[in-house]
């Protein structure tokens, strides 16, 4: 199915996905409004935003099954397969979060249902950042969902952690959305255009391979915005606090979500509009190995279990800047593996953090959870799964991530990178390792420890989705790798268009 | 028919068998635990004549597995891995055996890893896909961190953790010399796969990268050998482990680095293991090992640890005898990482019996005990001397082969190294003494009991292989004589040694 985007009905078709949610958040708004007191109100609502992501994703899912490709120019919107797989993940990790969330809120006590309806918005958000063709629909796309995880942050209103949590992320976010749209308007500027498309046929077209001072400065802006956003050292300060102060579902679905959604918009910009630009591969090298190593570093000294698993989502940052920095396709497609892993393994240990902790689960150390798996044998073994995975432990889908990486950063000759990584992951043993060994080599400090350890049927369900996926991809990735692939291919510099460089036909 | 379905039923059965342990009632698992091991070495068994010496790689299977990659299922034996596959599925009957009593927590838990342990040995023996091989290795390594993390002495956190970092941090940059292996492969030929052949066969003009690739690889197995600066994992993983634990890393887990030397560091990169700076660094680092081994091992107060020293000595010699590269020193070095894993097996055993009767592991807590435990001292003392090297036992045929190939290639050094058997004796008759002989002055001694019928049946089985390997070694000499050969034709072509090893004796 070819689909000309200057034809508003086909339009609409190419952007079916982020309007049937879109659809559905006005649905949970109007519901909200009205019922916003009791239990059943906030268990109808997360229903509701189950739904919402179901037919979101079978939206996706119908675009891709028809091979749906952009005829004639590019719009602002791409219409590929990696924007339908990475708005997988995106829906996946919100089904996941709101599962986790159903026990939870009602845990803690947050009769709010209007959480539902900023998870979706942030969805939302997420999508149109991988969407976007256009620098401008993703700035746009990473503010909606920016303002709505601000909130989500802060939802749990009687904490004073949680407000403190949401207002560093607030600020230091602005900040970030402010280096991205300088960035923006001084690329805008060198190149009179602020679609990806065009301007990789500009940048190509540049004498001296589009170095001039004007792109470069806009190229380091936009890389330093979106390094805020992944929370690449050192541009990470914020993000183990925010983590820490957030609720856990919030947390997870930050650490995985936004994460991979800051990464998508990355690859894209990187790969169709400056894939001729030399110099952002070195910055994104160094990046990449001070992530790596910072983020394993600092993760190594922690105690609490929601700091660790905050520091090692910096760490995890680091990995995928791997990816990046690795480019060509590969790295497109094994960022794409990797954030599967990493969702499904982030989501998991977050999930059993949050049915360990009562009221403030910053307070939970790593010790704290000794003898865990006497009391509780299938959430410690799930924990062990995802610990194992996020060490990258061959048989667990973090492995095959993991591997992807290597692979994509050898086949590029970044041997260096890739011995790096490797070590990092070494160091990443310290303090994954603890967490499986308090739960199963240390005694329980006393009988009724555990005896509160609960995440609810539907948490319990999410968790048992999380570990089955990443077995069953740890052994039989084949599948997986096809999709990814797929996906990974069908971005590509405009360049490599087969138009003559005179007459700037955008690629695809 | 059997040929082709083996290796595939050994490495899925134990998996099989480690639900079975996990379902049955707690109190029934060290039976099917027992029952499941017996049944994979009776399936193992007839490997040893289905085997034809001049065969190659055989017991071949192969199915594709993660096409994208290049990465399918491929095992096969030789004569090299024939060996260590038989070796790892006797020793796991005994193990089970031998943990009857001394796992009181847990057991399911505790049969089920050992069972998945062995399907990561088996598998780390026979794997002939890079990728598998990889996976294999670390996969063995999440039991074993398992069973010492949580059935293993007082320390055992620290010697679990420190076991897994060393194994996991050489694995990893073994894994990123693999994919280099890969792409310079498939660059240069098209081709992008694992498989162990193709790589082997088209690995040339390596140049400089060859050293790094090398270096990985030498890093990952070194440490599991474990050779001399690299090995002080390995007395606190040995010491804390319970004895089942302490038997399979004995006995198995440290040949997987004499067997990736055999089997991929040498043959992949001859050039740089033959040349003078890396043959006198290796040469230097296992005489090290040898009379470093010996002399620590003297001076332990603690018997367990005793043997784990003695391992880094014996395990000197496997790799002084790999290094050599003549036939009798490998086929010599092969025998070693048999004998080791029969006669150091058995020490642990001895150990862990003595030490379930008094809870003491000291030299210095027994003394005389040979009156009032006649029957394990007896048996203690023909191991000793195996071990030690005395002819007659296994020991003596192993290391003599050794010297006697490697005296050809490296005069000076088995000069030096024929001193590690001397301080073998040293050290082993010098803890008999103190342990069996000696006055009987401590009266907790006194009510000590004799092995049971269970314990005879875990060392009988040992002690039969002691003679056996010790009076008529041919059967073993010639079913690895063709495979030794092999290897050192790949690794040096035209230096094959002339006079068989079999026929020498």
């Amino acid at each position: 199915m070819s689909l000309d985007l200057s034809n508003y009905s086909q339009l609409l078709v190419a952007l079916l996905p982020e309007l049937v949610l879109t659809g559905w958040a006005m649905v949970l708004l109007l519901f909200v409004a009205w019922r916003h007191r009791t239990v059943t109100d906030l268990r109808i609502a997360g229903w509701l935003t189950l739904a919402a992501l179901v037919s979101t994703g079978a939206a996706a899912w119908w675009l891709w099954w028809s091979v749906a490709r952009t005829a004639g120019l590019a719009g602002m919107i791409a219409v590929d397969d990696f924007r339908w797989v990475t708005d997988w993940l995106f829906l996946g990790a919100a089904g996941l979060t709101v599962l986790i969330s159903f026990s939870y809120l009602e845990r803690e006590q947050l009769f709010a249902p209007e959480y539902y309806v900023l998870l979706v918005f942030a969805t939302l958000g997420m999508m149109l950042m991988a969407a976007g063709e256009d620098l401008m629909v993703i700035f746009l796309g990473l503010e909606l969902m920016s303002v709505a995880v601000y909130v989500l942050a802060g939802f749990d209103r009687r904490s004073p952690r949680s407000a403190e949590a949401a207002l560093k992320y607030f600020l230091l976010g602005a900040f970030a959305s402010g280096f991205l749209l300088y960035g923006i308007a001084l690329i805008y500027g060198a190149t009179g255009t602020t679609n990806l498309g065009f301007i990789g046929v500009q940048v190509s077209l540049m004498e001296g391979g589009g170095a001039s001072v004007m792109l470069l400065a806009g190229l380091a802006l936009l890389l330093i915005g979106f390094a805020f956003k992944v929370a690449a050292v050192p541009f990470h300060m914020w993000a183990p606090d925010v983590y820490d102060g957030a609720p856990t579902p919030v947390t997870a679905f930050m650490a995985t979500g936004v994460k991979a959604a800051a990464f998508a918009a990355l690859f894209r910009v990187l790969t169709e509009g400056f894939a001729q630009v030399a110099a952002w591969r070195e910055i994104v090298w160094w990046l990449a190995v001070i992530t790596m190593v910072g983020g394993n570093l600092f993760a190594l000294a922690q105690r609490s279990l929601k700091r660790m698993l905050a520091y090692s989502s910096v760490a995890h940052a680091g990995y995928l800047l791997v990816a990046v920095a690795a480019g060509k396709a590969a790295g497109t497609s094994a960022f794409i593996v990797y954030l599967v892993a990493y969702t499904l393994m982030s989501l998991g240990a977050f999930a059993l953090l949050a049915a360990k902790g009562r009221r403030g689960e910053s307070d939970v150390l790593i010790d704290d959870l000794a003898g865990l798996a006497t009391r509780r044998p299938w959430l410690a073994f799930a924990l062990a799964v995802c610990m194992l995975s996020l060490l990258g432990f061959p048989g667990t889908a973090g492995f095959i991530g993991k591997w992807y990486i290597l692979i994509a950063a050898t086949s590029a000759g970044e041997y260096l990178l890739a011995v790096i990584l490797v070590l990092a992951s070494v160091v990443s043993a310290g303090y994954y390792l603890p967490v499986v060994m308090a739960m199963y080599m240390k005694p329980e400090p006393s009988d009724a420890a555990h005896a509160d350890v609960r995440l609810g049927r539907l948490g319990d369900a999410a968790v048992a989705v999380a570990v089955a996926g990443l077995l069953v991809f740890g052994v039989w990735p084949n599948r997986l790798l096809d999709v990814a692939k797929a996906a990974g291919d069908s971005v590509r510099p405009a360049a490599t268009a087969s138009a003559p460089p005179s007459a700037p036909t955008p690629g695809r | 028919m059997y040929d082709r379905w083996v290796v595939t039923a050994l490495l899925a059965w134990p998996l099989v068998a480690a639900l079975l342990v996990l379902i049955v009632p707690g109190t029934r698992a060290k039976h099917v635990a027992l029952a499941a091991s017996l049944v994979e070495f009776g399936l193992s068994v007839p490997l040893w004549w289905h085997f034809a010496p001049d065969g190659g790689m055989q017991f071949l299977a192969d199915a594709a597995w993660i096409a994208p990659w290049g990465i399918r299922y491929t095992v096969g034996v030789d004569g090299i891995s024939l060996f260590m596959v038989l070796l790892t599925t006797f020793l796991m009957p005994l193990s089970v055996l031998g943990s009857w009593s001394y796992i009181t927590k847990r057991e399911p838990a505790f049969y089920g890893l050992l069972l998945v342990l062995t399907t990561g040995m088996i598998g780390v023996f026979v794997a002939l896909d890079l990728f598998l091989f990889y996976v294999m290795w670390e996969v063995m390594l999440i039991p074993m961190y398992f069973i010492i993390g949580v059935w293993g002495g007082e320390n055992r956190l620290y010697a679990a953790i420190k076991f897994f970092i060393y194994t996991f941090l050489g694995s990893l940059l073994m894994l990123v010399a693999i994919l280099v292996l890969y792409f310079h492969v498939g660059r240069t030929t098209g081709t992008y796969s694992f498989a162990y052949t193709h790589i082997l066969a088209n690995l040339d003009n390596l140049g400089n990268l060859g050293w790094w690739l090398f270096g990985a690889f030498f890093l990952a197995f070194a440490i599991k050998v474990p050779m001399f600066p690299f090995h002080t994992w390995l007395p606190d993983a040995h010491v804390e482990a319970p004895t089942a634990g302490s038997v399979i890393l004995a006995g198995v887990l440290l040949k997987m680095g004499t067997y990736g030397f055999l089997r991929f560091a040498l043959p992949f990169f001859p050039a740089v293991a033959l040349h003078q700076t890396v043959q006198l660094g290796i040469v230097a680092l296992s005489l090290i090992g040898i009379i470093y081994g010996g002399l620590v091992a003297m001076v332990q107060p603690d018997f367990k640890k005793l043997v784990a020293y003695s391992s880094v000595s014996h395990l000197g010699f496997v790799m002084l005898g790999i290094w050599a590269l003549t036939l009798q020193s490998v086929q010599g070095a092969l025998l070693v990482m048999i004998n080791h894993g029969i006669s150091t097996g058995a020490l642990f055993f001895l150990v862990g019996m003595i030490y379930e009767r008094r809870h003491s592991r000291l030299i210095e807590a027994y003394g005389g005990i040979a009156r009032v435990v006649p029957l394990f001292a007896a048996i203690l003392t023909v191991v000793s001397l195996s071990s030690i090297g005395l002819p007659g036992t296994n020991g003596f045929v192993g290391e003599f082969l050794v010297l006697l190939g490697a005296f050809r290639t490296y005069p000076v050094a088995t000069g030096l190294a024929t001193t590690g058997v001397i301080i073998a004796a040293a050290y082993l008759l010098r803890a008999l003494q103190r342990v069996i002989f000696n006055p009987l002055d401590k009266h907790e001694n006194e009510k000590l009991t004799d092995l049971t019928p269970r314990e005879l049946a875990v060392l009988v089985p040992l002690l039969a292989c002691i003679l056996w390997i010790g009076v008529y070694p041919k059967p073993f000499l010639t079913r690895m004589e063709p495979a030794a050969q092999h290897l050192i034709q790949q690794v040096r072509p035209g230096a094959a040694a002339a006079a068989p090893a079999a026929s020498a004796r």
